[in-house]
């Protein structure tokens, strides 16, 4: 901290240096706000501030009972409060009240009070078909195929990123590593279309290498599709998801490397011995935390990407919902692919959560 | 748990052994590789975007146009579906990230008071919607009977709170010492001065933040106008019309006689090289921005990383 927050202690500035740190750019700008707040603030409660301990200190303080008087002090709360509870149950909530037509013969004009009840009798035609089953394997095999691949080449390229001593060109990697994110997934496979054409660079290297006769059409062979769409995944996100693999290495007490230096410990030891178990805990946290959007990981590439002559691998349970219910008009069924989704993937969050806890690891709730 | 990182005065010098030395090399290849992959389809789209298009056809162009011509990039601010879509764009871009931000803030601001009654039920609320959504149907059919289809509005009102931003926000909030706002409350300011007068203002970096996560969302969104705004062109989007582009130049097919021809009726340009101009355009304003802005979103995605 080079500047000085106004009301800072010289005595106090090492004890709570490291305390402050966390929270550096937020004290930064204290400085705009005027000294007078200050002076109202009582001298032991000064020393909450510099510390950073606010927390701790001043909750118990506090009882929360639900009195006219609170009530009326709050009363702007309150009614902000209320005002996004309403906005939240229109566009969050009441959408989950449609789940209602999966059970149902809908039909627009009669409305869901009129529709006519039909039981499970949609999930049945839902699991005779053999698109949808197909529709389920496609969706978990690219979901876990591109969470597996995003995941470790993530790691890999933090830790790798994090062993380069030189600073620009560090920096410039990590930039660099970031641009991909920001574009859209129609640029994606916009740039994708053109990489992987016939005339594109991977089948020029390819036929020049000799590893190829004649250039192929990747998107023609549904072999390749899975794969494309995981290369796909690993280009846009990697720097990206570094980011916090990144931040938790920073954060590993350095002292711990030099102790394995002077132990004779080379920098393979180190990343094994050091770096990896230090960043466990943010793994698995991500880890839970994407195990459930498992079945959220395909709709834009694969519908994007997606060619009649791959259909039967590029298909996924989000278009099979859009397919089914926007251009079929059956409402009905693609709420009931839908359900379907979400509640698997609720049952994967809670059971992911259960291993972790299980097995003594952080878990999210 | 957290430990603050320490400044890196002590650098450990290594000793050039020889595993040290592969490794070095391994790393730095790996990285070089890592970059090419990353920037070459880039320079290759912007290569193109400059070529002459009947030209690129010949194909063998890597990352320096063979014969220049800005035809492209005139061809593409001629289509009048490009620029409206290029107006509605920044036009949902703007008054979408600013709504946001401003929802956001103000919900984030209110499930940080300490002493608001229905704290923990309030954010409860809106974390269960980070996990749990209707589905597509069910919204479509919402925001037809709510008037949404069909209109600029779909862009911005329905995702206006996200529960995820709202919990950065949160979470940063929560870090500033609440005698702030006790001894403003003393001088008589009410909440929505607190709110604007002190918490904002210290909230300035973790609002650049929410503000680029929501704008570049808007920015990169299409499937929203394919979805409800199909039927009307005036609300079409950049990345929509791009994708349009996309598709016609792909389901015309990989042979290149039949864009040859494409081509010599529309003079120079070929659907390949105008969707390349346009691919341009669209990436320039963030490819411009986010290197600028990489402390902020760096912040961002470790606070609402690690948190809920």
């Amino acid at each position: 901290m080079t500047e000085g927050s106004p009301w800072q202690n010289k005595d106090h500035e090492t004890d709570s240096q490291s305390a402050m740190k966390a929270e550096t750019v937020c004290f930064r700008n204290y400085r705009k706000i005027r000294v007078r707040y200050f002076a109202a603030v009582p001298d032991d409660k000064r020393e909450v501030i510099m510390t950073g301990k606010t927390k701790k200190v001043s909750v118990p303080g506090q009882t929360k009972k639900i009195t006219w008087k609170e009530i009326r002090r709050q009363k702007i709360l309150l009614i902000w409060a209320a005002a996004f509870v309403i906005y939240g149950f229109i566009f969050c909530y009441l959408p989950l009240g449609g789940w209602v037509m999966a059970f149902q013969n809908y039909k627009p004009k009669d409305g869901l009070l009129g529709s006519q009840f039909v039981g499970l009798a949609k999930f049945q035609q839902l699991f005779s078909d053999a698109t949808f089953l197909r529709v389920i394997r496609n969706t978990l095999a690219m979901g876990v195929l591109n969470l597996a691949s995003t995941f470790i080449m993530a790691i890999v390229f933090a830790i790798l990123l994090n062993e380069i001593r030189t600073t620009w060109w560090k920096k410039s990697i990590q930039t660099i590593s970031y641009l991909p994110h920001f574009l859209s997934w129609i640029i994606v496979t916009g740039i994708l279309h053109d990489v992987l054409s016939t005339s594109g660079i991977i089948n020029e290297l390819l036929v020049k290498a000799g590893i190829l006769d004649n250039a192929i059409n990747f998107f023609a062979h549904p072999k390749y599709f899975w794969w494309i769409v995981a290369f796909a995944n690993v280009w846009k996100e990697t720097g990206w998801n570094a980011i916090i693999y990144l931040s938790a290495i920073t954060s590993i007490d350095p002292s711990l490397y030099e102790a394995a230096a002077i132990d004779g410990a080379g920098r393979w030891a180190k990343i094994r011995n050091i770096t990896l178990p230090g960043i466990r805990p943010t793994i698995m946290i991500l880890l839970l935390m994407n195990v459930g959007n498992v079945l959220n990981a395909g709709f834009e590439v694969q519908y994007l990407l997606g060619n009649g002559l791959v259909q039967s691998v590029s298909q996924t349970i989000d278009i099979y919902v859009l397919k089914w219910g926007i251009s079929q008009g059956d409402y009905s069924m693609g709420t009931a692919a839908g359900i379907f989704k979400s509640v698997v993937s609720i049952i994967l969050i809670v059971m992911a959560n259960q291993i972790a806890k299980r097995t003594g690891e952080e878990s999210l709730f | 748990m957290k430990k603050v990182k320490e400044p890196e005065t002590k650098q450990i010098k290594y000793k050039a052994s020889a595993p040290n030395t592969v490794f070095v090399t391994l790393n730095t290849i790996f990285m070089i590789l890592f970059v090419i992959v990353t920037l070459y389809p880039v320079l290759n789209t912007l290569a193109i975007s400059f070529n002459d298009g009947t030209d690129a056809l010949r194909g063998g162009i890597h990352l320096i146009p063979r014969s220049w011509t800005l035809k492209n990039y005139t061809t593409v601010f001629q289509k009048n579906n490009l620029v409206t879509g290029t107006v509605v764009s920044v036009a949902r871009t703007v008054i979408g990230t600013l709504t946001a931000l401003a929802a956001n803030a103000l919900l984030a601001f209110i499930v940080s008071r300490k002493r608001f009654l229905f704290r923990k039920q309030l954010s409860l609320f809106w974390v269960i919607t980070m996990y749990v959504n209707g589905g597509l149907i069910p919204v479509f059919l919402l925001y037809k009977n709510l008037g949404l289809t069909n209109s600029f509005w779909v862009y911005i009102v329905p995702g206006m709170v996200s529960a995820f931003n709202m919990l950065v926000i949160r979470t940063y909030m929560e870090g500033i010492p609440e005698s702030l706002e006790e001894s403003a409350q003393l001088d008589g300011a009410g909440y929505m001065t607190i709110f604007t007068k002190i918490i904002s203002p210290l909230c300035k970096p973790v609002y650049a933040t929410v503000a680029l996560f929501s704008a570049v969302g808007q920015w990169n969104s299409w499937f929203d106008a394919m979805l409800y705004n199909r039927m009307s062109d005036e609300y079409t989007t950049l990345q929509y019309e791009l994708m349009k582009l996309l598709s016609s130049v792909t389901s015309q097919g990989a042979s290149a006689e039949s864009m040859k021809n494409a081509a010599s009726a529309a003079g120079a340009v070929t659907p390949a090289s105008v969707r390349a101009a346009a691919t341009i355009v669209t990436m320039l304003p963030i490819v411009c921005l986010y290197p600028f802005l990489q402390r902020y979103f760096v912040t961002g995605m470790t606070i609402g990383g690690v948190k809920e």
